[in-house]
């Protein structure tokens, strides 16, 4: 049989049992009642013993969630969702913020164990397993919707770091919390966000103090476990004057028929000559072949380029999700100020993906590059829709962008939808796009060398992806190029 | 016992017949070469033997050292000890040849059930084997193909002959689109490969390069059969007076 042939028959029997971290942890779990309302926000408010000034933030959020409209302009199709048919938050029962690793539920480290993501610190300072001259990873687990355990915290204390739960960074450091939150992504910035705002449960705080880099790399991994419930997770990153933070976050669910709802929203901030680097492995479940259950992924990134020659650079491998519906954008403020975009989103089944980013060019002299991958086997659609723009006052500004869109089978689509404005005469902007199929030819030719059909297909796609996996930090390089692998197995005999 | 054995082999593409009852017989350290015009089906010989879809088998057998071909998917007959010089080798993009050959090499020798090369057990063999060829080690970085010269290309897949070690090698006119220089680095690379338990089958056009990859029989194809074998002789004699007898020959 052709191989393009057996890639078509094979995807059409892909089974949701290659979807390995489908299992489902049983813990009891203490819930919000059912649905969303004023009472909902404050049920929420009141769990994380939160200040006044947070809750009329989540509030007003709220309130301007009500007024408006779902978007309905993504190339995504989806029933219409029920927002008071959902649970807003869940956490283990008897959940008492752990204080060392010891007090968290031993179920819920031995799920994180199953996800192959080390908490226990004693470990990985052992570090007789790792290799020479790999650096150690600080761990922020989110388990539904509250942070069970956070690695490496003295340690990081001592460079000045700060690196905790959202919900604690509101009670111990509402100076920063409460200056920056909301300043990159407005609370009314659209219906996910503002969503958001009303209900977010956790996620992760981060803070670089100026000139700092940080010791290590930091690492949230979200896991939403309870069903019938949507995860709101917040995130902040401040990285101040000539610091340096490189942040990767994870994402897991388990199975199950019916959709969730994510939608998260990332802030970054970069000030004078500060680089931040924002990598995501994003794995949720994505639905079964019929297009069954999975996460609904409505997420909103954004990078602020605060500062003069700051930097921020998002990275993003994209295989999990009924829908992906995101776009990690940077607002490139500070003259001089660089804004990047690598990204590889591989759609399987009958998988929606609508991803690009937006480049928005403020200052003078600002630089981004936008370098995207998109795979579509199977019956999925996969858009890259992005925007670079350039204001009156971006004098010099230049972009570069390159989309490519790789096709396995007859069955999927790949589609691209680039915005390009100037409104200043000196701007240089660069669009490359390219899409093809995957060939027989170059299928046959590695077989012939010995290579299954599966190794020639994972051999030609990491060919195809190179130029963005090799921005992945080195450790989760490899884990990406093992999940491409994966997401493709069923895609291939 | 010989190694390789087609007999009365017959293929057709969407219906057209173009092999009309191929035999040939190779046996261990012979170097057979076939020659014969264009369209005659040499190449869709190599192509069959090799597996590559969009051909129909309509008759015969294939055997390789008693393992019968037919039957096997194409990376299976490539452990079996099958290796195709491609006419035109592919490019593939983003993909270091350094990677490339140690898959290929590894994806072999688990089909075998060996154990996979050690990183300097690999890089020692590439080394040595890229040197015999003139093969920069820079150009072993490189993406497979994407942007060799015609004559890298050809010394890529004698390259990937020699680390992959087959028990035949067919060679689907490996002369074109090289100048002399390039062709005589490629046809020593492929004497060197020759040896007393190994076959090969030389496709070519061209009576020049069997002036440097000297066979032991020559066979002249036409219209999808061996219309007439003999020794070295017959290449020159080919030579001389051109394809047309056996044409009408064949049509006969």
């Amino acid at each position: 049989m052709p191989a393009v042939q057996e890639t078509v028959e094979q995807v059409k029997s892909i089974d949701v049992d290659q979807y390995k971290y489908g299992f489902e942890t049983d813990i009891e779990t203490e819930k919000a009642p059912k649905g969303l309302s004023e009472d909902t926000v404050r049920f929420v408010s009141a769990k994380k013993d939160e200040p006044a000034w947070m809750l009329e933030w989540r509030l007003e959020a709220f309130r301007r969630w009500l007024t408006m409209d779902e978007p309905t302009w993504a190339r995504v199709d989806y029933p219409k969702i029920d927002y008071q048919n959902a649970y807003y938050y869940a956490a283990p029962k008897a959940f008492v913020a752990p204080k060392s690793l010891d007090e968290v539920d031993p179920e819920i480290l031995k799920t994180y164990e199953k996800l192959g993501i080390p908490l226990r610190e004693q470990e990985l300072l052992a570090g007789v397993l790792r290799p020479e001259g790999s650096s150690r990873v600080a761990v922020d687990a989110v388990f539904d919707s509250v942070s069970v355990a956070t690695t490496f915290k003295e340690e990081l204390k001592k460079a000045g770091v700060i690196f905790m739960p959202i919900s604690e960074a509101i009670r111990e450091h509402p100076e920063l919390v409460q200056k920056y939150l909301g300043s990159v992504v407005p609370v009314s910035d659209n219906f996910f966000a503002t969503l958001n705002s009303a209900v977010f449960s956790d996620g992760s705080f981060v803070y670089i103090p100026p000139g700092v880099r940080c010791p290590m790399e930091l690492s949230t991994y979200f896991r939403i476990n309870e069903r019938n419930t949507g995860q709101f997770e917040r995130t902040l990153i401040i990285a101040d004057k000539g610091s340096y933070v490189s942040y990767l976050e994870g994402c897991t669910a388990p199975r199950r028929d019916e959709n969730q709802l994510h939608a998260a929203v990332v802030e970054l901030v970069a000030l004078d000559d500060a680089e931040i680097k924002y990598s995501t492995v994003q794995n949720w479940y994505p639905g079964d072949s019929e297009g069954k259950g999975g996460i609904f992924n409505f997420v909103t990134k954004r990078g602020d380029c605060r500062g003069a020659r700051s930097k921020i650079s998002w990275t993003q491998v994209e295989t999990g999700s009924a829908i992906t519906w995101k776009y990690p954008s940077c607002i490139l403020r500070g003259d001089g100020s660089r804004g990047e975009f690598y990204s590889i989103a591989i759609s399987n089944g009958r998988q929606q993906v609508d991803s690009g980013t937006k480049m928005i060019h403020l200052g003078k002299n600002t630089t981004s590059r936008i370098i995207s991958k998109g795979i579509a086997a199977g019956r999925s659609d996969n858009t890259y829709r992005g925007l670079v723009s350039a204001h009156r006052r971006a004098t010099g500004a230049r972009n570069f962008t390159n989309c490519d869109s790789l096709l396995i089978g007859s069955h999927c689509g790949a589609h691209t939808v680039p915005y390009i404005e100037a409104k200043n005469s000196s701007a240089v902007f660069e669009h490359e796009a390219t899409t093809s199929k995957i060939s027989e030819d170059m299928l046959f030719y590695c077989r012939q060398r010995g290579l299954s059909p599966e190794e020639a297909v994972a051999l030609v796609v990491n060919g195809f992806v190179r130029d963005v996996l090799q921005h992945l930090p080195m450790e989760f390089a490899v884990e990406a190029q093992k999940l491409i692998s994966i997401s493709l197995e069923g895609s291939v005999g | 016992m010989s190694l390789l054995e087609i007999k009365n082999l017959k293929a057709s593409v969407e219906d057209r017949q173009i092999l009309r009852g191929v035999d040939l017989v190779v046996n261990p350290g012979e170097v057979h070469a076939i020659m014969g015009p264009n369209g005659s089906g040499k190449s869709t010989l190599a192509h069959v033997l090799s597996g590559k879809s969009g051909y129909e088998v309509d008759g015969g057998t294939v055997t390789l050292d008693g393992v019968d071909l037919l039957d096997l998917e194409p990376d299976e007959r490539a452990a079996a000890g099958l290796f195709l010089a491609f006419q035109y080798p592919m490019e593939i993009p983003g993909v270091a040849t350094m990677t490339f050959l140690r898959t290929a090499m590894n994806a072999q020798r688990k089909k075998r059930g060996e154990p996979e090369l050690s990183t300097p057990e690999f890089m020692k063999r590439v080394r040595e084997e890229a040197a015999k060829l003139s093969i920069d080690p820079e150009m072993l970085k490189r993406p497979v193909n994407v942007g060799f010269s015609g004559g890298e290309k050809k010394r890529n897949e004698v390259l990937q002959m020699s680390l992959l070690q087959p028990k035949l090698a067919v060679l689907d006119e490996t002369d074109s689109g090289l100048d002399i220089d390039a062709l005589k680095i490629a046809a020593e690379g492929v004497n060197r490969l020759r040896s007393p338990d190994r076959g090969m089958i030389v496709i070519t056009h061209y009576q020049r390069l069997l002036d440097h990859i000297v066979p032991d029989i020559v066979h002249v194809f036409s219209r999808g059969r061996i219309v007439r074998t003999g020794g070295k002789e017959l290449a020159l004699e080919l030579e001389a007076r051109g394809y047309a007898d056996y044409e009408q020959e064949a049509a006969a």
